[in-house]
């Protein structure tokens, strides 16, 4: 099943980020820095794993941690995990959190298994997860390593899946608890 | 800003706040919940009136980082309205421990703004229960002395109604706006009630199912308790604002201490607390005390004088006596067929044809038909060792078939379930904290069997697996506070008169489900509002006599 922008509208909307305005203030910020024709990504140096990640350093091990914890039936993960990062890195604590726990994630991936974790093969990022204890922990934002791999990254993917309409649908509900959905959806029957 | 841990609490900063007395105010309200919202607002414009709340007003723009607070699991419900800490210590004691901070919410719009918003009036019957059903206390009030001002409060929260139950008492009018639809659950339980004879019908919720007075109707977040995002869902800010807007002063984070009276017993003055340690005092010519129905009680208990050393308005020795609440009965489980649940979080049908079944033995009950029966899959997806597709297993495995009813019971006011000061415990301003004990006796416990009995009669009926079933051994509290400073004609027997004023001090009010005698089964807030708007009528009509 497809995640469309609608569903990273949707997901960041559950979770009070303006997806909208986050998402124009991207796109104006990619034309000024690089111009003509830029692809995201050309905009200067990948991040060489020192110090904070940058916002694509965080979107690139986002989106490569998203294809182990998300389903085989979706797809379009690309877009929609940029689209929802763009509404949540707006400087919010929050934002900064997710910041903080990729670069745990990147260090890991880097002195455990010598790559960044988007270059790590599916059955290695799913060990590095589970090796940072990601699988088990509760998530907490102010709590150990894990924990704040389990809230910042690996929820954080989850709850914006989830709550999105596509998301939901996988399950069974297209109007999950966070998304908009209107009050019609209850009263249907099964389809 | 986004995230759930971005939101701030409101218990830090904003120096530039001026939270200093109004000088010559009319009417100063204790509380700025449902009751103390719809008494300033009402009497705001004529009066000068002025709103001492414990605690912040929330920023409307975090609500949905509150909603994200509600679905992430590291937080508890508490926390989503920032409930708990120092400021919100408190002690049980008794049969069983009541989880006072998980029913309540301390700020401007109260505990609506956690609630669900299921608004019934009460029965006839529940205003006379001792005459009719031989047991609790009788109201010095009728339902028809509550009539009007129950069609008022259904316009002013804006209730969401049919006229289709035949049960409900007798009303003018129809409600504001048309019922919310049944459901798709509804559906397939109106085919098992029909085979029993069980009747089901629309419930009245504080929800737009339209948009009403500004407001947006109902877009289906599913979390109205504990948030609404859309402000679909009645919450008493609304009342806060319009009472602003009509020049009443709100103030936020000034807890009341005690209520100071002169020798001709009246109430003078409202010490409040400010968070830069400053205290003030509050002068007005009226009082409405509006702190819920358990800081009503502690209130009073904290501003003991001379004169009424057992605490104020206490001559009857009755303030923080009969606490009650409603208990849950509930079943539940699942159908070999898809059941739509939790899509939206609240719920649009039950049945009130058992309820004026009670005597002396049966207590009044209501049935409720859920709409958010099981788990919720974005919930479920943040817990757990698994993800990728065997998460997405587990989620289709948990969502999809679940059905379940409530429903709430009486139970009968006992002087010994109370709430009182603990002895040695303080909150943050170093005040006795409350502490509450609650006692349930065995006509509200065999009312529970009663009423799960029925409930697993339709659930089975309905072809339906149950799993579980919370009768009286796993019941619990609805959240409604309720007779802690009861209404009588006789000062001997309650704190309150008739008009909700207290025996002992001639200019101070109690807008609050604590001034119920007995409790009936039904949702207490629409009586409450009701209640206050008689309230503020009383205030200014004795303000014009002055
Ligand atoms: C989870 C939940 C679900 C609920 N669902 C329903 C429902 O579906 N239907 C229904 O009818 N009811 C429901 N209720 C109950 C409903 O919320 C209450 O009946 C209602 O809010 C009571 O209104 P109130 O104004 O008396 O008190 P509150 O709403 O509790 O407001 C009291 C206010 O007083 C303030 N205060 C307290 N002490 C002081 C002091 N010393 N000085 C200054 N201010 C003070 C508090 O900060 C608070 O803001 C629910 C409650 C909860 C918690
Ligand atoms: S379902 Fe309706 S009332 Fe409930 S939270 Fe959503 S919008 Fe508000």
């Amino acid at each position: 099943m497809e995640l469309t922008r609608r569903d990273a509208a949707a997901a960041l909307a559950a979770v009070g980020a303006t997806g909208g305005v986050a998402l124009g203030v991207r796109r104006a910020a990619d034309e000024g820095s690089g111009g003509e024709g830029a692809e995201d990504g050309d905009a200067g140096p990948a991040w060489d794993g020192d110090g904070p990640p940058d916002d694509e350093a965080v979107r690139t091990a986002m989106t490569a941690v998203a294809r182990t914890v998300y389903p085989e039936a979706v797809s379009g993960i690309d877009a929609f995990v940029e689209a929802f990062l763009g509404g949540r890195l707006d400087g919010s604590t929050h934002g900064e959190g997710i910041r903080a726990a990729v670069a745990e994630v990147e260090s890991a991936a880097r002195s455990w298994y010598d790559a960044p974790v988007a270059d790590l093969a599916p059955a290695d990022r799913d060990a590095l997860l589970r090796e940072l204890g990601a699988d088990v922990a509760e998530e907490n934002p102010d709590g150990t390593t894990a924990e704040r791999v389990r809230y910042y990254v690996v929820n954080e993917l989850l709850l914006a899946l989830y709550a999105s309409p596509t998301g939901g649908e996988l399950v069974g509900i297209e109007n999950p608890q966070g998304y908009a959905g209107g009050a019609e959806s209850y009263q249907r029957g099964p389809r | 800003m986004s995230g759930a841990e971005s939101v701030a609490d409101g218990r830090s900063g904003e120096a530039d706040i001026d939270r200093t007395p109004v000088p010559d105010a009319d009417v100063c309200v204790v509380g700025a919940g449902p009751a103390g919202a719809l008494v300033a607002d009402r009497l705001a414009g004529d009066r000068d009136v002025v709103v001492l709340d414990a605690g912040p007003r929330f920023d409307p723009a975090d609500r949905l980082a509150r909603q994200e607070r509600a679905i992430r699991p590291s937080y508890g419900r508490p926390d989503v309205w920032g409930v708990g800490g120092a400021r919100d210590v408190y002690e049980t004691a008794g049969d069983r421990s009541y989880p006072l901070n998980h029913a309540r919410v301390k700020g401007v719009g109260g505990s609506t703004l956690h609630w669900q918003g299921m608004v019934m009036r009460l029965h006839e019957d529940d205003f006379n229960s001792a005459s009719e059903r031989g047991v609790g206390a009788d109201w010095p009030i009728e339902y028809a002395d509550l009539r009007p001002y129950y069609a008022e409060a259904e316009k002013e929260l804006g209730v969401a109604g049919a006229s289709d139950n035949p049960y409900a008492p007798p009303r003018e009018e129809p409600h504001p706006m048309p019922a919310f639809e049944p459901s798709y659950s509804d559906s397939l339980f109106a085919e098992a009630c029909e085979e029993l004879g069980i009747d089901m019908h629309s419930v009245p919720n504080a929800r737009n199912s339209e948009p009403y007075e500004g407001r947006s109707p109902c877009v289906g977040y599913g979390t109205c308790q504990p948030v609404c995002p859309s402000g679909a869902k009645y919450d008493a800010t609304v009342h806060i604002e319009r009472a602003e807007e009509k020049g009443a002063t709100v103030v936020d984070r000034a807890p009341v201490e005690r209520l100071e009276h002169d020798g001709d017993d009246r109430v003078t003055a409202a010490v409040y607390a400010t968070p830069d340690g400053e205290r003030h005092r509050q002068a007005a010519d009226a009082f409405v005390v509006a702190a819920g129905g358990v800081e009503t009680p502690r209130l009073l208990l904290l501003s003991a004088s001379d004169r009424y050393p057992d605490g104020l308005a206490n001559g009857s020795g009755h303030v923080g006596e009969f606490f009650m609440d409603h208990l849950f009965a509930g079943a539940g489980g699942t159908l070999d067929e898809e059941t739509r649940q939790n899509h939206v979080g609240f719920y649009t049908s039950a049945c009130d044809q058992f309820y004026d079944e009670a005597d002396e033995t049966q207590a009044p009950f209501k049935l409720e038909f859920f709409n958010y029966a099981g788990p919720s899959p974005v919930e479920t997806a943040l817990t757990g060792d698994d993800w990728g597709d065997a998460l997405l297993d587990r989620l289709r495995d948990g969502y999809g078939n679940h059905v379940a009813m409530g429903g709430l019971v009486e139970q009968l006011p006992d002087a010994e379930s109370r709430v009182t000061l603990a002895d040695d415990r303080t909150d943050d301003r170093g005040n006795p904290v409350p502490r509450v004990e609650w006692s349930v006796g065995d006509r509200a416990l065999d009312t529970i069997e009663r009423a799960n009995e029925i409930q697993v009669d339709i659930l089975e009926e309905l072809g339906a697996d149950v799993e579980w079933v919370a009768g009286p051994d796993a019941t619990g509290p609805a959240y409604h506070h309720m007779g802690t400073t009861r209404m009588s004609d006789d000062p001997d027997s309650g704190v309150v008169d008739a008009d909700c004023r207290t025996h002992d001090l001639d200019n101070c009010w109690i807008a609050s489900s604590s001034v119920f005698p007995t409790s009936g089964a039904m949702n207490p807030t629409l009586t409450i509002a009701a209640l206050a708007l008689r309230v503020a009528d009383d205030v200014d009509a004795r303000l014009s006599e002055t």
